[in-house]
């Protein structure tokens, strides 16, 4: 879990509750004891500065395209994203897709939405959207999973996956094992090669 | 679709977490602030120490400035409404900031009743010397709980009472017997359900901020520690002799706040520039304190 600020805690609950170790990353020493990493919800603007001071993003950005999992919810989709719509914001560029921040309104249409995520089952999912950003683009490679009026908010590409609402504020453990089984994947694929 | 929930409203503060909260009375501040790495801002016409200086009643901020700040930034923007003014939070609920802080710094308009936070779509923080004080606010529905300190003054003893009081207090409850909880939720003055919840889970159900006399780099990493989850700086930041160092040090403190290299850092960052000016908040007579204002 990526811990310099945001919902940290919801994060580390939900992958006890699926029987995943986890704990906080702060520093590049830190990042090198894990086996995929979850960016979670939080402000954007203030972790992209954090990690450009402490140099973790660059050590993130290495990690990751050597094939570490990687998930971002939220603040943390924006931070994988290629760039930002209508803004000169910094990102770490692991997910090929254009992201527009604050793309449902402001905290009063903040919302809670029975999301249709074929990739999960049947059942619909309850996500927890907050301020969220929607996908305005995604590249060829981008693979996206749900949609909401019409507007990508969950993607994935190779090891990264980018939802903009919350599945940690809930207590449907899908998208959380969804993940797991990314990384575990990835893992039988490291060893075999 | 649901918007307004109890969920939404909690969970925006649940995304601040970790984060410094910046009091900002211009859109220039804003945009300091967001550089520095603030979670958000609070739109003022007057930081605390001004209003503490000025005297008169302080009320809610003009409408075109808080416009203004939010056009200035994309992080979330926070107004504050006067103690028990509805029709102030009516109107900043209209305007669309993201946050209404019901604060006891602006002059109270109701010196009984708070404002009924539960009809509200935008969610609402508020001050809290103690636990009973916080679990009558949350009663009423704010979403997220803040120590109240005493703003504007630099001066962090008072916040420090409040934490160490609110947190005493919960990790008293959560060892005590069930059949005390009765007696204790009458003592407190809040209700049996939320003193249960409580005792069951150790914490409170919203995010718990600390507000009130920060100054420096190391207040902030003294009130994450003392279990602060993240920090508001008032007159801090804007009262100091250069607010762009202060802000990022008070930032980069907070994150790393138990990480003492890192907060020594920050606080040599500030090189020769002086803190805000501090007050004694004993020499303070009863009528210039604003922490006992709303119980």
């Amino acid at each position: 879990m990526l811990a310099l600020q945001g919902d940290v805690i919801e994060h580390l609950a939900a992958l006890e509750h699926c029987g995943a170790s986890a704990f906080a990353v702060k520093t590049p020493a830190d990042l090198e004891r894990v086996d995929a990493l979850i960016v979670p919800g939080g402000e954007s603007t203030a972790v992209m500065k954090l990690l450009e001071r402490s140099g973790l993003g660059r050590a993130i950005v290495e990690r990751t395209r050597a094939g570490m999992p990687l998930w971002g919810t939220c603040m943390g989709m924006i931070v994988a994203a290629h760039d930002v719509v209508g803004l000169d914001q910094p990102t770490l560029d692991l997910i090929d897709i254009t992201v527009r921040r604050n793309a449902f309104g402001r905290q009063n249409d903040s919302a809670q939405v029975e999301l249709a995520i074929p990739a999960l089952g049947k059942a619909p999912f309850p996500a927890i959207f907050i301020r969220a950003p929607w996908i305005e683009r995604q590249g060829r490679n981008v693979a996206v999973l749900a949609q909401r009026e019409g507007r990508g908010v969950m993607a994935r590409e190779g090891n990264v996956l980018a939802t903009s609402f919350h599945p940690e504020l809930g207590t449907d453990a899908r998208v959380h094992q969804y993940f797991l089984q990314m990384v575990r994947q990835q893992g039988k694929a490291s060893t075999a090669a | 679709m649901e918007t307004g929930t109890v969920t939404v409203k909690r969970g925006l503060a649940q995304m601040l977490k970790g984060g410094v909260i910046m009091d900002v009375v211009t859109p220039e501040h804003a945009a300091i602030a967001q550089e520095a790495g603030a979670v958000a801002v609070m739109a003022l016409e007057r930081i605390p120490a001004d209003i503490r200086a000025n005297g008169g009643v302080a009320r809610m901020s003009g409408i075109e400035l808080i416009r203004s700040i939010m056009d200035a930034v994309t992080i979330p923007v926070m107004a504050k409404c006067r103690i028990g003014h509805f029709a102030e939070a009516q109107v900043l609920q209209q305007l669309g900031v993201d946050y209404i802080d019901e604060s006891e710094v602006l002059t109270p308009a109701d010196d009984n009743y708070h404002v009924d936070k539960h009809a509200f779509k935008t969610p609402f923080v508020c001050g809290a010397r103690d636990l009973g004080e916080a679990l009558r606010r949350i009663a009423e529905g704010a979403a997220m709980i803040r120590s109240k300190g005493e703003a504007g003054s630099g001066n962090i003893v008072e916040a420090v009472r409040h934490m160490r009081a609110i947190g005493d207090a919960i990790r008293e409850l959560h060892t005590a017997p069930k059949e005390e909880l009765v007696a204790r939720a009458r003592d407190l003055g809040a209700s049996v359900e939320l003193v249960t919840e409580i005792a069951r889970e150790g914490k409170l159900p919203v995010v718990l901020f600390c507000a009130g006399g920060v100054a420096t780099p190391a207040d902030a990493a003294l009130m994450m520690q003392l279990g602060a989850e993240g920090i508001f700086v008032g007159s801090g930041i804007f009262k100091s002799k250069d607010p762009k160092r202060f802000a990022r040090a008070i930032v980069d403190a907070t994150t790393h706040f138990n990480e003492p290299e890192i907060v020594l850092e920050a606080c040599r960052s500030l090189g020769a520039s002086e803190a805000m000016p501090g007050l004694d908040i004993r020499q303070l007579t009863e009528a210039q304190l604003m922490a006992p204002r709303g119980v």
